[in-house]
């Protein structure tokens, strides 16, 4: 498959199209605005002036595709447009909030990594077992319960009635780091269930197949140790997979981030988005579907680069 | 037609009663059935099954916990909290129903397309496809559902568009795994037209993981519809759904937990029957299994 440097250059080339189509969505959903998009894009102010200024700003006389090349142009200098709310650049806006919602989805990564992937290895080695059967059961629960309402019954146990974390809120972690952790604690458990629940269907599947492969029933004949055996030679190859998978996952919890976020009121860019919808603040809107879009192209990125690293038969 | 051609139609019956079969054996996919069929028929006999009126208020019983006359409680304005959770089966199972039908609609023929074609409308629909899978699902359904409106109707539309694509990937990887299949080969040197051969020999072998699929999206599909409408993009109030109930039902928390207990348990038992019949059925279609 070539060296690593043409590798990424590859994968960037077809990243590209991918951008374009990006861009097409977000440029269109204005197209959806039900009647003048000046007069809604001006907001709650009907003011002819601002109307009128906002008809020059995204030249709605002129056609579409002279305001998608403006639009265009004007994101690839770094320009998102402004919060007609809160008067600020869309783009520092989502900056400021991106970290909260960056810490917050790191976190529960590391929840999901730490249930799911041992969950689905006890899965697969105790199959057709009671363990097996509780922990598929527990998975199919992670993928059924809507993590808004997981969140609400956390809330009313260990808020309302034990008081032992905060129900809602945020502490920087500069500022307070065991606070932050507490504020974070419920809501990356939250927003990491699902994650969990699909790392480890998917690690129990791995590994089932891996633990069928010959060289495991060699490794297995050689008379090492059943312990040996999963942990040297079947869980290297099966978490291959389940790595990248994860990845794609960290990109998935953006989206899963702004109903945790709304539950326990933190203010990451999930709550920003919800925010703007309300406030017809569609520029921030745009903004936000952009930057998860990118982060999501770029974690997909990453993932392609891992696998193309861990597994040897992508290297020629 | 000759022999040749039509001998993968006649036997597809067959494909399905045995699929139904051992669809059948498995205990967790039919509890599955027997659940969300329950639902349904709740849904669909609201009317005469709802003990009150989901829209009644009553300023003399608000937030009433369990009893014999309201089992399920009442709300922040003495509405019978029953009546709502079986009122909001409709919007939950209509929208389930209404944004899967919408991207198998539109997925499932963009995806035979992609796949007989090849070419150049090949790549154009994968890309499009790349693009909108980039887009986390959620959060486009949010930006859709924020600029047609907030309504229903909308949150079903933007669900089934961000449902959409996974249809047209599997569709046209299922349709570049068949044409390849003796039996289409055979229809093709028999000189049917490509439409036809679409239509008569493609599309019914590649139905059973479509129908799997569409069972886990119609899952996916309700949970999200909640979770729009528990942001306020969803169904409108007063009318009920179980994502608006749950966005009441946080502000009252302590005063009132069984607010938030049955729209969420609702939600739990509508998805994990789609999910495990969705896992039943896969299974059953699977050849390997046999």
């Amino acid at each position: 498959m070539g060296s690593l440097p043409a590798y990424i250059a590859r994968r960037l080339l077809v990243a590209l199209p991918t951008l374009l189509v990006v861009s097409f969505i977000v440029f269109g959903l204005q197209l959806l605005l039900p009647g003048d998009p000046a007069l809604l894009l001006a907001g709650e102010d009907r003011d002819p002036e601002v109307i009128a200024y906002m008809r020059r700003l995204y030249r709605l006389d002129e056609p579409i595709w002279v305001q998608y090349g403006d639009w265009v142009l004007r994101v690839v200098q770094g320009d998102l447009g402004e919060s007609i709310r809160l008067k600020e650049s869309v783009g520092s806006l989502i900056g400021a909030k991106l970290w909260v919602t960056a810490e917050l989805a790191v976190l529960s990564m590391l929840w999901a990594v730490a249930i799911g992937i041992p969950a689905g290895i006890l899965s697969a080695v105790k199959r057709d077992t009671i363990w097996d059967w509780s922990a598929s059961a527990v998975g199919l629960a992670g993928l059924s319960i809507p993590n808004f309402w997981l969140g609400i019954m956390l809330i009313l146990f260990f808020s309302v009635e034990l008081g032992w974390l905060p129900a809602s809120g945020y502490v920087s972690p500069w500022e307070d780091p065991l606070g932050n952790l507490a504020a974070l604690a419920m809501p990356s458990f939250v927003l990491g269930s699902g994650v969990a629940a699909v790392l480890m269907r998917h690690t129990r599947s791995a590994m089932l197949t891996v633990l069928n492969a010959d060289y495991i029933r060699t490794a297995r004949a050689k008379g090492l140790a059943e312990k040996r055996v999963v942990r040297r030679h079947a869980l290297r190859n099966a978490l291959v997979p389940v790595v990248t998978l994860g990845a794609i996952q960290l990109g998935e919890l953006l989206g899963g981030a702004v109903l945790t976020e709304q539950v326990f009121s933190i203010p990451g860019f999930g709550k920003l988005i919800v925010d703007a919808v309300f406030n017809r603040d569609y520029a921030v809107v745009q903004g936000v579907v952009l930057v998860t879009a990118l982060a999501f192209i770029l974690l997909n990125l990453v993932a392609d680069l891992i696998y193309f690293l861990v597994n040897p038969r992508m290297r020629g | 037609m000759t022999a040749v051609a039509a001998a993968p139609a006649g036997e597809a019956p067959r494909d399905r009663f045995r699929a139904w079969r051992r669809l059948r054996r498995r205990k967790a996919a039919m509890v599955g059935l027997a659940v969300f069929a329950a639902f349904i028929l709740l849904a669909l006999a609201a009317p005469w099954v709802a003990p009150y009126d989901p829209l009644k208020t009553n300023f003399l019983l608000v937030r009433k916990p369990p009893s014999g006359l309201h089992w399920f409680g009442t709300d922040e304005i003495g509405r019978d909290v029953l009546s709502r959770v079986l009122w909001g089966a409709r919007a939950s199972l209509l929208a389930g129903v209404v944004s899967v039908t919408i991207a198998v609609a539109i997925g499932v023929p963009l995806g035979l397309l992609s796949g007989y074609a090849r070419g150049w409308v090949d790549g154009l629909l994968m890309r499009v496809t790349d693009g909108l899978l980039a887009c986390p699902g959620l959060i486009l359904a949010i930006a859709m559902a924020a600029f047609l409106g907030p309504s229903l109707t909308n949150a079903m539309i933007a669900i089934g568009i961000t449902a959409m694509p996974v249809f047209i990937r599997l569709t046209r990887g299922q349709v570049l795994a068949v044409t390849v299949e003796d039996y289409v080969e055979a229809a093709r040197a028999l000189g049917n037209p490509p439409m036809r051969i679409a239509l008569r020999h493609v599309l019914p072998n590649i139905l059973p993981p479509i129908l799997v699929q569409a069972t886990l999206a119609m899952a996916a599909a309700i949970l999200a519809e909640a979770a729009l409408s528990f942001l306020g993009l969803g169904q409108q109030p007063p009318a009920p759904s179980w994502g608006s109930m749950l966005n009441v039902a946080r502000n009252f928390i302590g005063q009132a937990p069984w607010m938030s207990w049955w729209p969420g348990l609702a939600i739990v038992a509508v998805v994990l029957s789609l999910n495990l019949l969705g896992d039943g059925l896969r299974d059953a279609f699977d050849p390997k299994e046999d």
